[in-house]
Order: structure tokens, then sequence, then C-alpha cells
């Protein structure tokens, strides 16, 4: 099956319908090699044991962003090549990030209770991230109330490449202003500073919540194309 | 595990784990009801008039 079959739903339904059984199963599997790894790694010199908060708090984290990167390459496709998948793909996308944003939120404050001596400070790594989730929360809201899905879809998109400004400024904050939050310590100049004990587990989790992100992505995005066939259908019948 | 931090770690993981399933059972569910008007649509002999699918 060529790439641009894929704009054709029906065709999209078809793959969705043979991959999904494999997608999840590999996630579960690889959430549980990732949740043993994570529970049997050694505590942190300085952090002790509340350094395996960072497993699920880390790749949560960057799912926010990542979430937003994608939603913003299917903005582009909205507007610019009129993909017929890509608002189904960025309204499918949207609660997911959310959720992970909310995740990544409570769990950092979860963790910084006992390594900094507080859940919540309003310093611009962690006032970025909020802002983040409530720009999906404003995303999901801005779809819910337009009716038409293809005026909701313009004016999601453009709110979506203008959020992305937000992006890199939450990726530099923790550079570009003092912060109680930790810099970058495994994508930097001069390589990795987390020892391979705690890396590894680390980075099956990455993958683990990745894998469950395309899965989760690709049965809303099934369920958001029928949801759509049923609206049609409903307005035949209603013309009928 | 550090018994004084040992609630810190168990929320953080508690709380992800509800968020993966009440994910999951948002696509589930959903998937169900949407398949479930669809045929009821098709019950009542509403069917999209040519073979063309629409996403949008």
């Amino acid at each position: 099956m060529a790439l641009i079959d894929l704009a054709n739903p029906t065709r999209f339904l078809a793959l969705t319908a043979r991959i999904l059984p494999w997608l999840a199963a590999a996630t579960v599997i690889l959430m549980a090699v990732g949740l043993q790894q994570a529970w049997t790694a050694p505590d942190d010199y300085q952090q002790g044991a509340t350094v395996k908060i960072m497993f699920v708090h880390v790749p949560n984290a960057w799912l926010a962003m990542f979430v937003w990167i994608v939603m913003s390459i299917a903005a582009l496709g909205t507007l610019v090549w009129r993909h017929p998948l890509a608002d189904v793909a960025a309204k499918a996308a949207a609660p997911l990030g959310a959720a992970f944003t909310f995740v990544a939120l409570v769990t950092g404050s979860l963790w910084g209770r006992p390594t900094w001596g507080t859940y919540w400070e309003w310093d611009a790594r962690l006032t970025s991230v909020l802002i983040l989730f409530l720009m999906y929360l404003g995303l999901i809201a801005l779809w819910r109330a337009v009716e038409d899905p293809s005026r909701a879809a313009r004016a999601a998109s453009i709110l979506t490449l203008v959020g992305a400004i937000n992006i890199p400024i939450i990726k530099f904050s923790v550079e570009w202003w003092n912060t109680l939050h930790q810099p970058a310590s495994l994508i930097r100049s001069g390589g990795t500073s987390i020892h391979p004990s705690i890396l590894i587990p680390l980075l099956i989790m990455a993958v683990a919540f990745s894998l469950l992100f395309l899965t989760l992505h690709l049965a809303a995005m099934r369920n958001e194309i029928l949801r759509r066939r049923v609206r049609t259908l409903q307005m035949m019948q209603a013309q009928a | 595990m550090s018994g004084n931090y040992a609630h810190f770690i168990i929320s953080a993981y508690a709380l992800t784990a509800l968020a993966v399933a009440a994910l999951t059972i948002w696509v589930v569910t959903d998937y169900r009801r949407q398949q479930a008007a669809l045929r009821d649509l098709e019950a009542r002999g509403v069917s999209r008039r040519s073979g063309r699918t629409e996403a949008s």
C-alpha cells in the first residue's frame, strides 16, 4: 500500500484494523518490560528512590511536546496540502496530548515536593507547560464549539500553528531563565549525563509511551472517521 | 523503596496508570458507540449514495 493511499479514509480504516492489535500487543509488552526495568533500577545517589518518578514523568513530558508537533504538522496538512485525514489526525491527537501534559504536570509536582521542597513554582518551565495544557483544552473546546468539521479544522489549525511557538520556549526555558527545573540531561551537547542503569529503563519507557500514543492515536483517528460518517448519514436522513 | 517518599512514587505511578486506563476506555467505548450508531442508521435504510468515502 502506497503512502498516498492512506489519504483514502476507507483504506486507512482497513490498515488500522490490521495493525492496531499488533501495536497494542507491542505496547503492552514494552510497557511491562519498561516497568520491570524501572522498578529494579538503582536509586539515584542524590534523589534516592524518588528518581523512579522520572520513568513516568519524562516520557509524558516528551509526549506532551511531541503531540503538539504532530498536531502542527497536521495543521500544515490541513491549511497547505488539504490532506483529507490531516484535521482528523489533529483532532484525535488533542485529548491524548492534554492527558500526557496533565500527567507530566502532576507527576512533576509529585517529584518536585521531595526534591525541591515544593509542589509548584511559577518558573519558566512549569508555567510554559501549564500554558501548553491550557492550549490543549482550548483546542478541544474549539472543536466542540464549531459544528462544521471543516470550519473547525481551519480555526484549530491556525491556533495550533500559533501555539507551536510555545514548544521551543518549553524546551529551552531551562537554559534561557533561572528555574528550579533541572537542565536537559539526555539530549544535550557533550552527550547524556545519565548513568546507563537509569538511562536504559528510561529509554524503554519512552519508546513504550510513544507506542502507546501511536496505538491510541490511530484508534482515535478511526473513531473520528466513523463519527463523521455517522454525521453525514444523519444529515442525509434529515434531508430525506 | 525509601519509606518517606513511597507515597509520592506510588501516587505518580497510580495517576499514570489511571490516565492510560481512562484513555484506553475512552477510545474503546467511543469506537463501540460509533459502530452502534452506524449499524442503527444502516438498519433504518440510511446509507451513502455512492461508494465514495468521506473524512470531513
